[in-house]
């Protein structure tokens, strides 16, 4: 199994404190890889060191085995669908012109965009309806779907979600919950999901990293992570969150 | 402004007035550059004598340019609605034809100028009384009526608001301000009876005296270029510019009356007709008639707005409110317009560069505002010494411009950093370029902050042009300056008011302009 993203010794300190210390991952093609931790724990930094909406300190970031640089970021960008938890629908935009945003801007016609539109809202389950619909005339769920069409638009070979679902009231997010394994499995696609919540990663996750203050804890699947901690940390996490969510 | 000038030009070329004053000769002599016409109406006044014979309408004659068209208009309706059967033959030349014309029965009447009659007809070194000139004309059986009220002379103008503030109602007072700027035609400058004697008999003391072509001289009054310049006192630019005519009070200038010569043999009915027309005519009605006839190209309406005005004399001096209110309006909207559209050229790219920090981004921040804390007074001030401005409509424009900038760059660049993080960031994270960020996403996103930024400077500018008229720049602002010079509170209003109606106008118009140009996504 090779690896789609690979971060070698990444590390990236704001002001104050380490974001994140030199790390090592793999991102393997066509895994869902869940990043957990707590709050500040470095997962969100990790993702956004991908994307480079921040540039690392130091390490770099390869993508198919090719360094990532501020030069070829633009075109590997259009290969990377990226969905965070608000959205970031542009509100001056109806749910359609959102979507299409990116194919508009490389250059593809109508008629090739009508197709995938019509299969994204097969796909996410949102009616097509409400493509003419501004984000401010949608629910939290719907919005969050239309974020994911247009991550999914130009067809990335990697997904990046932030925790996509974490603004969801409890049913809405279920529901959604259940359509995106449906999508990850029907797309086989590379994804890495950002969660705090360990149910969300087990339930996503092939590989699950957990993360704290900054560091890669542990990589593994959710019984080696169980059986296995490497820390005791990882057991205090996974027993937190396994307490909570027996309730 | 283009057309004006244009009207001018042809009024300059087709003068006779101008003619009458060429400078070749010392006595005005109307036919010098007309020789081709004259020799051509000459050659047929022998059929002209016989057609007249058989002619039963009374016949008006005038000269080739704007008032005597208009005169002669005046006088042809003036007979129609007496009843008597008229007929007006227009331009056709200069004084000698229609002397001629009309001692050889081609003609019953003409409006003439009684300098004319004295130096040209009746060929007098000296001075005459209108008794001695009937006397002498009467000889060839011509008759003159009393003088119709005007006397197109040459005269010194200068702007009206500078007159009234300055208090300068006569060529004496001139005297007080040793500092005024005086442009004259070239002609005027050169002529033995034109600026060295005037000069001399008022002893004035202006030596910055130069000499400037007759069209773009006004321009130069209306710019402040120039404070004084010389003109005739019927010229119609004196109404279109806001100008007043000094007044001759040591009557330097020779009298040219406006009279109407006729044949003493005109039935008398008729000539009862012309003499109602004597001293109705003073020299603001024809100066507004010239205007109307100029502006309208069309004399006979000129002639008749005559007959209304005359109708109810009380409005008859003057500008109608209802053309200077336009006139101030437009000039207005001219004003804060020009230097909104230069506000907003140059407001949002500022605004978007502030909007990324730094230390440039506070410097243009920091400039507008030091600008905007400049009282308008002050920063005009400042700009007219500097070469490029002046007193000028430029100046006028630079300051609401340098208004204007603050509220813009301002609103555009706070528009673009409320722009929340996750949302510019997704931008970026779909892989769009720098440029297409901006104008697809960020500005759109920015446009309700900006357009009221807009809608500000706009708003400012209305309330800030009237200040324009401080330096001759004109607007609304005009009437508000007279009036306060004047200490007369219509006055003020008439600007007030209006500017004030402007600037609610202005929001309105924003505030539609915020339906078409916000995006609707925003506006849910």
């Amino acid at each position: 199994m090779s690896a789609l993203v690979k971060l070698v010794n990444v590390s990236k300190r704001y002001a104050d404190a380490a974001a994140l210390h030199p790390t090592n991952l793999s991102i393997e093609h066509g895994k869902t890889t869940v990043l957990i931790g707590p709050s500040g724990c470095g997962k969100s930094t990790l993702l956004r060191l991908i994307i480079r909406l921040i540039q690392p300190d130091s390490g770099s970031i390869m993508f198919e085995g090719e360094p990532i640089t501020p030069d070829n970021i633009d075109m590997l960008r259009r290969r990377i669908g990226y969905v965070i938890q608000e959205g970031g629908l542009f509100p001056h935009l109806t749910a359609r012109s959102n979507v299409v945003l990116m194919a508009r801007y490389v250059g593809r016609s109508q008629e090739e965009m009508q197709p995938r539109l019509q299969e994204l809202c097969d796909l996410t389950r949102f009616s097509e309806n409400l493509l003419s619909r501004y984000p401010v005339e949608l629910s939290g769920g719907e919005r969050q779907r239309v974020s994911l069409m247009r991550a999914l638009m130009l067809s990335p070979e990697l997904l990046l979600l932030d925790e996509p679902l974490g603004a969801l009231d409890p049913l809405v997010r279920a529901s959604l919950q259940k359509d995106l394994k449906e999508i990850f499995a029907r797309l086989q696609e590379t994804v890495v999901f950002v969660t705090h919540d360990l149910a969300e990663a087990i339930y996503f996750g092939d590989e699950i990293v957990l993360m704290n203050e900054g560091r890669v804890i542990q990589k593994g699947a959710v019984t080696d992570l169980r059986d296995n901690p490497a820390d005791p940390f990882v057991s205090e996490f996974i027993n937190a969150q396994r307490g909570l969510v027996s309730l | 402004m283009n057309r004006i000038s244009k009207a001018g030009t042809e009024q300059k070329g087709e003068s006779g007035n101008q003619e009458s004053r060429n400078r070749n000769s010392r006595i005005p002599f109307l036919l010098v550059s007309r020789l081709p016409d004259f020799l051509l109406i000459f050659s047929c006044l022998p059929i002209f004598l016989i057609h007249s014979a058989s002619a039963a309408p009374v016949v008006i004659g005038s000269k080739k340019f704007t008032e005597s068209y208009v005169i002669g208009e005046i006088a042809k309706r003036a007979l129609t609605d007496a009843g008597l059967p008229v007929e007006h033959r227009q331009g056709m030349g200069g004084t000698i034809i229609l002397w001629q014309a009309l001692r050889g029965g081609q003609i019953d009447a003409y409006p003439e100028y009684t300098g004319t009659i004295v130096r040209e007809i009746l060929k007098s070194d000296r001075p005459l009384s209108l008794n001695e000139i009937r006397d002498s004309l009467a000889k060839s059986g011509v008759g003159i009526t009393e003088p119709l009220g005007f006397n197109n002379t040459y005269a010194l103008v200068m702007r009206r608001s500078e007159a009234q503030r300055l208090g300068v109602r006569t060529i004496s007072d001139l005297q007080k301000y040793p500092e005024l700027k005086i442009g004259l035609t070239h002609e005027f400058l050169d002529r033995q009876d034109g600026w060295q004697p005037l000069r001399q008999r008022y002893t004035l003391p202006q030596q910055n005296v130069i000499g400037i072509d007759h069209a773009l001289g006004y321009s130069a009054l209306a710019n402040g270029s120039i404070n004084i310049k010389d003109a005739y006192s019927t010229d119609a630019k004196i109404e279109q510019n806001n100008l007043v005519v000094l007044e001759d009070d040591l009557q330097f200038f020779p009298k040219y009356e406006a009279v109407f010569l006729f044949r003493l043999s005109m039935p008398t009915d008729a000539i009862a007709v012309l003499r109602r027309l004597q001293g109705t005519l003073d020299e603001q009605r024809m100066i507004r008639l010239n205007a109307e006839a100029e502006r309208t190209k069309n004399y006979t309406r000129a002639a008749d707005s005559y007959f209304e005005h005359h109708a109810g004399s009380a409005s008859a001096v003057g500008e109608s409110f209802s053309h200077k209110l336009a006139r101030w309006t437009l000039r207005h909207l001219q004003l804060a317009g020009f230097s909104l559209l230069l506000s907003v050229i140059f407001g949002i790219p500022l605004g978007i560069v502030a909007s990324r920090g730094g230390p440039v981004g506070q410097g243009i921040l920091g400039f507008a505002s030091i600008v905007q804390t400049i009282p308008s007074l002050a920063l005009l001030a400042l700009l007219v010494p500097l070469p490029f401005f002046g007193i000028s409509v430029r100046t006028a424009i630079a300051a609401l411009f340098l208004y204007g900038l603050l509220p813009i760059v301002r609103n555009t660049a706070s528009g673009l950093q409320d722009i929340p993080r996750s949302l510019r960031e997704s931008a970026i994270a779909l892989g769009l370029s720098p440029m297409t960020r901006l104008w697809e996403i960020y500005l759109p996103m920015a446009s309700r902050s900006i357009l009221s930024g807009i809608k500000t400077s706009a708003v400012i500018n209305i309330g800030t042009a009237t200040l324009a008229a401080l330096i001759g720049a004109g607007g609304l602002g005009e009437p508000i300056l007279s009036g306060l010079n004047l200490n007369d509170h219509v006055t003020i209003l008439e600007g007030a008011i209006p500017a004030a109606v402007l600037a609610l106008l202005v929001q309105w118009f924003f505030d539609l302009l915020d339906r078409v140009l916000i995006p609707k996504g925003l506006r849910l």
